[in-house]
């Protein structure tokens, strides 16, 4: 009904025709599965290959002599540390040291880097960066209308991608990338993605989406035994679940510190100044009072976000993300709790309609695959 | 477009009932399945729970999200299909056959003729979209 009013990525039209059920995903028209369902289509991803639509996702030019220093005032990983083709994974932090976004922050020079935000904060995110410019000397340039993004995941991604390109593929290194043609189309090519597989991300002008989709469906089977598959968001969601992923509104918010939420890795106070710091590491220095823990349900059942978790009868956390793994076949989640109930092994019962059900403390990433 | 066979009743819950004298068996329909995708795991009630019109008597969890079940008719559970619990993708692929959750003993014989037919069903999914 409201539908005219949801946003469209370029690829709108195919996820139809595949068969896409579509739903609205904070403002955007998005297949939350095809025919095949999402335990196939993660199964397929893990062991062969998942194409995914995310082109929602924003993108966020900073362009000028002051572009490393101002990106590295803004977040919470160390810029400097960034070689020209290279990513990295970042959050950025208000001044109480939560989380404004997580992000992908890529070098293309001394003074152009990209920051691709999640779709849902991409406007708010574009706020709070446009408001932090002050005098420095930077260009910013919101490109999101400017791209497609399809990912291309999963043990089969080289060999799909191989075929259309010049790029050697096997020089780009995880979380690093290369700009070159993919089908004759200029694209970013990059070693990244959200499913814990192999695979890369390529961005490209939205006229050529549907051109290169195609291609990689073609390339990857698609119809075949054993091919590609186009994967929804429940799929990318229990993917990255199992992969021990955070999802913005979830694992992070703007109440959630980094290092609560396990992201003290790309969290490095000692860098120098920047947004949040001094909230940071005063945290750091009294000590986490609350941490993010993986579980599994050891009674049948299943726990979904927002569940209440209980220690001894008493309420002392909740479920951030809980779901089916359609690989590992139990029942995960992740969950704040009290520093003192994060030990692995900790037995937790968690409120399931009203049933208190039993999980324990397990060790994340759930899922890690073989290299 | 969902399967609605034509011998079976219906609810608006998107329940199903096959009727066999005062008992019925009930499970959820085509468009119930489909809507909420690949089905993982069923809470069901024991033989001999009562429950009255439109009572929650279980659940049905997909990967992506829970869906309480209601009895369209009152009256006693007499028989429980707990062969799902380790086969419940066969809610997807056999609703209206393998996949019957219970059957129930009608306190009211008549309670499962006053549910939707086959046409009314199908005309009360066409109103919901």
């Amino acid at each position: 009904m409201t539908e005219t009013a949801l946003k469209k990525t370029p690829l709108n039209r195919l996820h139809r025709e595949l068969g896409g059920k579509m739903v609205d995903f904070g403002g955007w028209d998005m297949p939350v599965q095809y025919t095949a369902g999402v335990i196939e289509e993660h199964m397929r991803t893990r062991t062969a290959a998942g194409l995914f639509d995310v082109s929602h996702m924003g993108e966020i030019w900073v362009e000028g002599t002051d572009a490393i220093a101002f990106v590295n005032g803004l977040t919470t990983n160390n810029v400097t540390k960034l070689s020209d083709g290279q990513a990295h994974y970042s959050a950025l932090t208000n001044d109480y040291g939560g989380v404004v976004d997580d992000l992908l922050v890529y070098r293309f020079g001394p003074e152009k880097l990209l920051l691709v935000v999640n779709a849902g904060t991409t406007d708010k995110d574009w706020e709070w960066i446009i408001s932090h410019k002050n005098d420095a000397d930077i260009v910013l340039t919101n490109a999101s209308v400017d791209y497609c993004q399809i990912a291309v995941q999963g043990p089969n991604a080289v060999a799909i991608l191989k075929p259309l390109t010049d790029v050697n593929l096997d020089e780009i290194k995880y979380y690093w990338f290369t700009t070159g043609r993919v089908d004759g189309v200029e694209s970013i090519i990059s070693r990244t993605g959200y499913t814990g597989e192999d695979g890369f991300e390529v961005y490209a002008a939205p006229q050529f989406a549907e051109q290169l989709w195609n291609k990689f469906l073609d390339a990857g089977k698609y119809g075949a035994e054993k091919g590609i598959l186009p994967a929804g968001l429940a799929a990318r969601n229990t993917l990255r679940l199992e992969s021990g992923m955070s999802l913005y509104g979830h694992e992070l918010a703007d109440d959630i510190s980094p290092l609560e939420a396990g992201l003290g890795w790309i969290t490095k106070p000692q860098k120098g100044e920047f947004i949040g710091r001094d909230a940071i590491t005063e945290l750091k220095e009294q000590g986490l009072k609350r941490k993010l823990v993986g579980f599994e349900m050891i009674d049948r059942g299943i726990a979904r976000d927002g569940f209440d978790v209980y220690v001894d009868d008493k309420k002392v956390g909740y479920v951030t993300s809980g779901s089916p793994a359609p690989f590992l076949k139990k029942n995960i989640g992740l969950a704040f709790v009290p520093t003192e109930f994060a030990n692995i092994g900790q037995e937790l019962k968690i409120d399931v309609r009203g049933k208190l059900l039993t999980a324990a403390v397990i060790e994340t990433p759930f899922y890690r695959r073989k290299k | 477009m969902a399967n609605i066979p034509e011998n079976l009743r219906y609810s608006k819950d998107h329940e199903w009932v096959s009727v066999n004298g005062d008992v019925v068996s009930i499970g959820i329909t085509d468009y119930a399945q489909s809507s909420l995708g690949d089905v993982v795991y069923i809470d069901l009630p024991r033989v001999g729970d009562r429950f009255g019109t439109h009572e929650a008597f279980g659940s049905v969890e997909s990967v992506k999200a829970v869906s309480e079940i209601f009895t369209p008719v009152a009256g006693e559970i007499v028989e429980v299909n707990d062969g799902l619990n380790d086969t419940p993708e066969k809610v997807n692929s056999d609703p209206y056959g393998d996949a019957w959750f219970i059957k129930v003993k009608m306190e009211n014989p008549g309670e499962a003729d006053a549910m939707l037919s086959a046409v009314e069903y199908e005309e009360y999914l066409s109103s919901q979209d």
